[in-house]
């Protein structure tokens, strides 16, 4: 099958330090990667490297056929590959519903002139993005806080509404940084279920975690990266034998 | 007695129109800017000065916004890569830059002399009294910018501005040009001072730089803050409270036993403890949300 994304030879150093020195790494369409690690172990520089919230210092990362090292972060978010964060960042002062309606990537109602000119089309299409916005809140359980604030919700229905709110740009893949972290068993479970569905609607995944339980159940293959390098990669039920591995965790 | 309320009232509604301008930038976006006033400065000579060469009065109170949103885009674009606080010193020092050009280049402002002589909205059409048609004309325009901002506030452009303020680094995740949506937002803020700029002129009939002191962005923001950052009808509120007390108090000189300069420090003195009440009483300003303060990111 073919790669959605594909890393190769990507380096970046902080002052001397180096945080990502990745020889190799792929994610399979329609496959979900796991990327576990020791704290520090360069995981979520390694993300922010993909997502071109940093740049890189050398190598390729090749999207969906295109090179995207180096692009600034929003137009590779225009490209289909969106990132969540590993803190969850919800919009506080903004409704649920309303953090969902920002992420549809052609907004007319987004153009100053559209907004006063053209109000019945922006409205329209306001409409559409409503009722698509409502059917994933009710996917994710969310539906009835629809008008809360985004503030008010808990840490795992945050995490919850960062996921949806990032299907709602329609990606071709989706970067998940530590989506179980500060969630409790329960909402784990399901937010497990939520992604395994979604894989069956093909989307493709790449997902840091730091609890190798968890990642075990999801991933198809993992890889195990610490002070920047892939130490191993394989099948979760390889990597969960590689002696590399139960020293780099457990010092 | 009502000629002195129509000035009042005039006067607050110019200055709201300014604050609506403050009220974009830092309400909805979360951009300090401490030179608001620039951009006031800009659209009040930009239309004078074309006016007294001979432009009508529409066009020029046109190219008086263009200019002053033309200038809060080219500063911000260097400006707004830089975070919050540079902003602030960045914009400040600009608005420095705008009065010390009018003061000086005299070829051009005539310096501290000011500008006069120019002409006034409708003036040959107008018989009875011209401060109530210029108020009336006033409440237009002001209703007129908040009904467009508010429809831009409740639209997918204002709802960027706001990811924008809350966390910026949403709407970049999400593939949004923040820079750009900042920008946007700059300009406009800009356009509707340099607007209330025009005004301020038709109703003064004569500007020089003393109009534009740094002190001028620094009650918009008192009426922002007050009325409910984030909130176009408190700002109105906001501007009304704080213009009409500066208005109104010019009664007292008359039964205190006080010179004009201690009247004028009593004033600011009350706009202190005023704000102070506020912040104590009511953090979220008078029409602000008071439970937006209770979240937690």
């Amino acid at each position: 099958m073919r790669n959605m994304l594909s890393v190769q030879r990507l380096k970046k150093s902080f002052g001397g330090i180096k945080a990502v020195d990745t020889s190799s790494l792929d994610v399979e369409k329609g496959g979900i990667v796991g990327v576990i690690g020791p704290n520090g172990a360069g995981k979520t520089t390694l993300f922010n490297l993909i997502s071109g919230f940093d740049k890189p210092d050398n190598g390729a990362i090749i999207f969906d056929g295109e090179n995207i090292a180096g692009k600034p972060s929003a137009e590779i978010a225009r490209m289909g590959l969106i990132r969540t964060f590993q803190l969850s960042k919800a919009l506080t002062r903004l409704t649920v519903v309303e953090n969902m309606m920002l992420a549809p990537q052609v907004q007319y109602g987004e153009r100053i002139w559209n907004v006063w000119l053209r109000p019945r089309e922006v409205k329209q299409q306001e409409e559409t993005n409503r009722e698509k916005a409502i059917s994933l809140l009710e996917f994710f359980g969310l539906r009835s806080k629809k008008d809360d604030y985004a503030g008010a919700l808990s840490g795992g229905q945050k995490r919850l509404l960062e996921i949806a709110r990032a299907l709602m740009a329609e990606p071709k893949m989706l970067l998940l940084d530590e989506p179980f972290s500060s969630v409790n068993p329960t909402l784990t479970k399901k937010i497990l279920e939520y992604l395994k569905t979604l894989r069956e609607g093909g989307m493709t995944f790449l997902v840091i975690e730091h609890d190798m339980h968890i990642i075990m159940q999801l991933s198809d293959f993992l890889y195990v990266l610490n002070k920047g390098k892939v130490i191993a990669s394989g099948v979760p039920e390889e990597v969960r034998h590689n002696e590399r591995v139960l020293d780099a965790y457990l010092g | 007695m009502i000629e002195y309320l129509i000035t009042v009232v005039l006067i607050a509604a110019i200055y709201a129109i300014f604050s609506l301008g403050l009220n974009l930038e830092w309400g909805f976006t979360g951009l300090i800017n401490f030179g608001h006033v620039a951009f006031m400065a800009i659209g009040a000579y930009t239309t004078i000065l074309l006016n007294l060469n001979g432009v009508a009065l529409f066009p020029s109170v046109i190219a008086g916004m263009a200019l002053a949103g033309l200038c809060g885009g080219l500063l911000g674009i260097p400006a707004l890569k830089l975070r919050g606080d540079y902003l602030a010193i960045v914009t400040l020092g600009f608005a420095e830059i705008v009065r010390f050009i009018l003061l000086n280049e005299d070829w051009l402002t005539r310096g501290p002399m000011g500008l006069h002589g120019y002409s006034r909205p409708f003036e040959d059409f107008i018989s009875g009294d011209y401060n109530f048609f210029l108020l009336l004309l006033m409440l237009i325009v002001l209703v007129a910018c908040y009904l467009m901002l508010e429809q831009l506030i409740k639209s997918p452009w204002g709802r960027v501005l706001k990811a924008i303020r809350e966390d910026e680094d949403v709407p970049t995740s999400l593939g949004k040009n923040v820079l750009s949506y900042k920008i946007q937002a700059l300009m406009l803020g800009s356009a509707i001072a340099g607007l209330a700029g025009a005004f301020l002129a038709f109703y003064l009939q004569y500007i020089n730089p003393r109009n534009f002191m740094p002190m001028e962005t620094f009650y918009a923001w008192i009426a922002v803050v007050v009325g409910g950052s984030g909130n176009n009808k408190g700002t109105i509120l906001g501007a009304f409270i704080l213009w009409g007390f500066f208005s109104g108090t010019r009664f007292a000189q008359g039964y205190l036993p006080l010179s004009p300069t201690q009247i004028g420090a009593l004033r600011i003195m009350f706009i202190g403890l005023l704000l102070i009440l506020i912040m104590m009483f009511k953090p979220e300003g008078l029409l602000g949300k008071k439970e937006e303060l209770t979240l937690i990111g």
